[in-house]
């Protein structure tokens, strides 16, 4: 066969053998799911009231003792933040700890620069704010994971397996919240899984048990009679850094525009 | 207990709690690695593939240099891993959506071609040295591990002749064309790691792989002449020490005569490469200050005022304006250009440094900062690793891989047709 030839018979086997595999449709399985309906159920959200939250920290304490992060390292799956905005027009924020043991003083953490002492006629409102993992409906983590080893549960929640996690802190640099980071002991990545092994055994969080305000709830956005659902629905409530895109799914009341 | 990041991260004003410097030294290095890699690579293309005759004798040292590099290239993000033995996994389940999912596949294809072309390039070279050891008889036990090792490279294919050769330029050729683009590749998808993270507000930019392109090419040019030159020097040392002028050495003076040319067009390049990267890394300050979005404030704050000296001093002055002054005063010496280079790479790895270090400086809050202390004395594996000796470890680990590999592939004094 010479060199034409070789080239004719090729170009009609492959065009042979498109032509009729052009009649299937190759499915997306997404592209399946919605077109029969999103038949998922569960759509676990949370919804923090930041004026019920008085920044004791038993959220804290709970998560970091049901979820095993030892008591001690300096990371937790949640935390609260304290701001104060004084008259000047300056805000102070701070987290000591996370806030595990609350808020001991009224001292501003500032880190390595000690703390900054601020008189009570000079403040203009201070709050708390309860910080935990968004369980973004466009989780930044997710997407950069080159393992896979962080993945959407079809539920909304994102979880990391520390059997696969290679450690390389993609997801920790690509989540704008801050609440990933390294497990003291596993040395894999780490987050807020929303208790997920409690939520699907009908529980509630460990930090929503905790609070002895109600200031955490956690809810199924797919049921209209949760209660969670409808305060989101029928009342105005704030997300944490939109302009990221992620499209958190912690609703907040009470959100100040100096909320970081 | 200690955190991971927590021993180098000192945090200042409002950081939040689970906030340190995750990604330290190793991940300075892997991008400045990777950088040298494509840089030498792209230097040899440009001999091989737009036959710029007077970097015939760099092209050669710069493909065999960048395969010794490549061996190195991905050794800072494994040190930099928490589970380095899992770092396979990438290859097993490989997620797509990460850019960093992709290095297999690329630094794999780019390793092929660097391989392929080394072979089309040396294969004469393999024949004549097999050939006379398998004629020869009662081959010591040097000779014949010597024998099965170019045995095994010509891959049996003992055709020298024109015609062959021939098809080997040719080949070469091609491979060289389909490298820059693989190169350029390999390197901006480092800088598309960066440039992708929304999250970080001083990495997320389109031209981050442009810039990461731009400056590797410069410090590959830049290592490629520091290594020809010391390397020149040292063979000119040889020579004027084994006065007898063997065939394998020739005189110093004709020594000298070669390196001259081949660094002044080497430089020459050098200095049009660098103009591209400073224009695109100044494009991308004026525009973030010109832009003012709200994470300026913080970043204006880090590039003006923390990292003021680590960005305009060490940088921009001494590792851009310097040797670009170095290198455009006429009458060019060898000397001169060895200092420059010298600065060119320090300059290239501070801009890494500055990029990586730099964009961990503040808090994703925008109302705090980050200051990193490098672990020098390192007190156990981690603080070895990711720490200054784990640095120059990587550093060091590719002139000693190219003075064992050069072994092989001779990179001087070869004569043959390309």
């Amino acid at each position: 066969m010479n060199r034409r030839d070789f080239l004719k018979n090729t170009a009609r086997v492959i065009g042979g053998i498109t032509l009729p595999l052009t009649a299937f449709k190759i499915i997306n399985p997404r592209e399946l799911l919605a077109s029969t309906g999103d038949t998922e159920k569960v759509r676990w959200v949370f919804l923090v009231d930041t004026y019920k939250c008085v920044g004791c920290g038993m959220c804290v304490r709970a998560c970091k003792l049901e979820n095993e992060i030892p008591y001690d390292a300096k990371v937790t799956r949640t935390w609260v933040e304290r701001y104060v905005i004084t008259k000047d027009g300056k805000t102070h924020a701070d987290s000591p700890m996370g806030a595990r043991d609350g808020f001991t003083t009224s001292k501003i953490d500032l880190g390595i620069d000690g703390y900054e002492e601020i008189k009570n006629q000079d403040i203009d409102k201070g709050f708390f704010v309860p910080k935990l993992c968004n369980q973004c409906a466009n989780p930044p983590c997710v997407q950069v994971c080159p393992v896979g080893a962080t993945f959407q549960v079809p539920d909304g929640v994102v979880l990391v397996d520390r059997t696969w996690c290679i450690g390389c802190g993609y997801c920790i640099m690509a989540c704008p919240y801050g609440v990933r980071f390294f497990h003291p002991v596993y040395h894999t990545a780490e987050k807020c899984t929303f208790c997920y092994h409690r939520i699907t055994k009908g529980m509630k969080t460990a930090c929503v048990d905790a609070c002895p305000f109600g200031a955490r709830q956690i809810g199924n956005l797919k049921d209209p009679n949760d209660p969670v659902t409808k305060v989101i629905m029928t009342e105005r409530v704030g997300i944490l850094k939109e302009e990221y895109g992620t499209k958190p799914q912690v609703y907040y009341l009470g959100l100040d525009r100096e909320v970081k | 207990m200690m955190v991971h990041g927590e021993i180098w991260t000192a945090k200042e004003l409002f950081v939040y709690p689970n906030e340190y410097i995750y990604w330290s030294i190793q991940i300075v290095m892997y991008p400045f690695m990777t950088g040298l890699v494509a840089g030498a690579f792209v230097l040899s293309s440009l001999y091989h593939v737009f036959g710029i005759k007077q970097l015939k004798e760099m092209a050669r040292f710069a493909l065999v240099f960048s395969f010794a590099l490549l061996f190195v290239a991905p050794l800072p993000i494994v040190l930099h891993l928490q589970h380095p033995f899992r770092g396979i996994n990438v290859f097993m389940t490989p997620h797509f959506t990460s850019a960093i999912a992709a290095f297999g596949i690329v630094f794999f294809s780019y390793g092929a071609i660097v391989a392929s072309e080394l072979w089309f390039l040396y294969r004469k070279h393999f024949v004549e040295v097999a050939l006379p050891l398998k004629e020869k008889q009662d081959k010591s036990v040097g000779e014949w591990l010597k024998f099965i090792l170019f045995c095994t490279l010509t891959l049996g294919v003992y055709d020298i002749s024109e015609e062959a050769l021939r098809r080997d330029h040719k080949a070469i050729k091609v491979l060289a064309a389909i490298g820059i683009p693989v190169a350029c590749f390999l390197h901006g998808y480092a800088g598309f790691i960066f440039g992708s993270v929304k999250a970080n507000a001083l990495w997320m930019t389109p031209l981050m792989p442009v810039i990461f392109i731009m400056s590797a090419i410069v410090s590959g040019i830049a290592l490629c002449i520091l290594t020809y030159t010391v390397t020149m020097e040292i063979r000119k040392f040889l020579a004027k020490r084994r006065m007898s002028p063997t065939q394998r050495f020739r005189s110093p003076e004709e020594l000298k005569g070669v390196e001259v040319n081949v660094i002044r067009m080497t430089a020459k390049y050098l200095l049009f490469f660098m103009v591209f990267a400073i224009s695109l890394e100044l494009l991308d300050l004026i525009f973030r200050g010109y832009t003012a979005v709200k994470s300026w404030d913080v970043l204006r704050s880090v590039i003006y005022g923390r990292d003021f000296t680590d960005i305009f001093i060490l940088q921009y002055a001494i590792g851009n304006l310097l040797p670009l002054i170095l290198l455009l005063v006429p009458g060019l010496t060898i000397r001169r250009t060895l200092i420059a280079t010298i600065f060119v790479l320090f300059g290239v790895f501070m801009m890494r440094w500055n990029v990586v270090i730099g964009g961990q400086a503040f808090s994703l809050t925008f109302a705090g900062y980050m200051h990193y202390h490098m672990p020098i004395i390192p007190t156990d594996w981690e603080t070895f690793k990711e720490g200054l000796f784990g640095a120059l470890s990587v550093f060091v680990l590719p002139f000693i891989l190219f003075w064992v590999i050069a072994k092989i592939f001779p990179v001087f004094d070869l004569e043959e047709s390309h």
